[in-house]
């Protein structure tokens, strides 16, 4: 099974009786888009108990097309990476 | 940034309690979390995706001592970042928009 953002609503819904499902969406959409700002602008994002998004800078590299064999340069750019935090992992391990 | 300036940026967004965004927060952290405990995986459009992946039992070596070690099985999350967050914060990294096909 996948959890997608109509089920992150949900579960807010669910869990905050005073908030209409319109406000759960604002809410879950208003989450999403802060981590995103901040990972955009270059910030790590440090979600205590889940993980952490960092944002690294790659160098410029010379690379190969796998299929071809070609080489070829590829440019510096920024990627963003996920470490799981410890009580993450554990949860997923103990089933 | 870390969690509890996430949940001050969220009150403010949402013109709610810091309580509240906090509650909020922690409701999403945890499904999340439930999520990935239970095998399932994340799809989250425009963010990116979680899969829990599994690995089997193996032979590893302790690389400072090269002595063996024998490796539990186990399961580890990857996220996988979406295509429009991966390109927007490429194209920021300082003002340069870089234009790589593929």
């Amino acid at each position: 099974m996948t959890l997608t953002k109509a089920d992150l609503v949900q579960q807010v819904y669910k869990s905050h009786p005073l908030m209409t499902k319109a406000q759960a969406t604002t809410s879950v959409e208003a989450f999403l888009a802060i981590s995103k700002e901040a990972l955009i602008s270059g910030e790590d994002l440090l979600l205590s108990g889940f993980g952490k998004f960092n944002v690294k800078d790659k160098k410029a590299r010379r690379g190969r097309n796998p299929q071809t064999g070609d080489e070829l340069t590829l440019d510096a750019r920024r990627v963003i990476t996920f470490k799981p935090s410890g009580i993450l992992r554990d949860k997923i391990n103990s089933r | 940034m870390n969690k509890s300036e996430l949940i001050e940026a969220l009150a403010e967004k949402i013109n709610m309690p810091i309580r509240e965004a906090g509650s909020i927060t922690n409701t999403l952290i945890d499904t999340m979390t439930e999520a990935l405990a239970s095998g399932d995986s994340i799809e989250i459009r425009g963010f990116g995706s979680f899969v829990v992946k599994e690995y089997d039992s193996y032979t590893g070596r302790n690389p400072k001592t090269g002595q063996k070690i024998k490796v539990s099985p186990k399961k580890l999350p990857f996220f996988k970042v979406g295509k429009e967050l991966r390109e927007r914060v490429n194209s920021h990294q300082g003002g340069k928009k870089s234009a790589r096909k593929k």
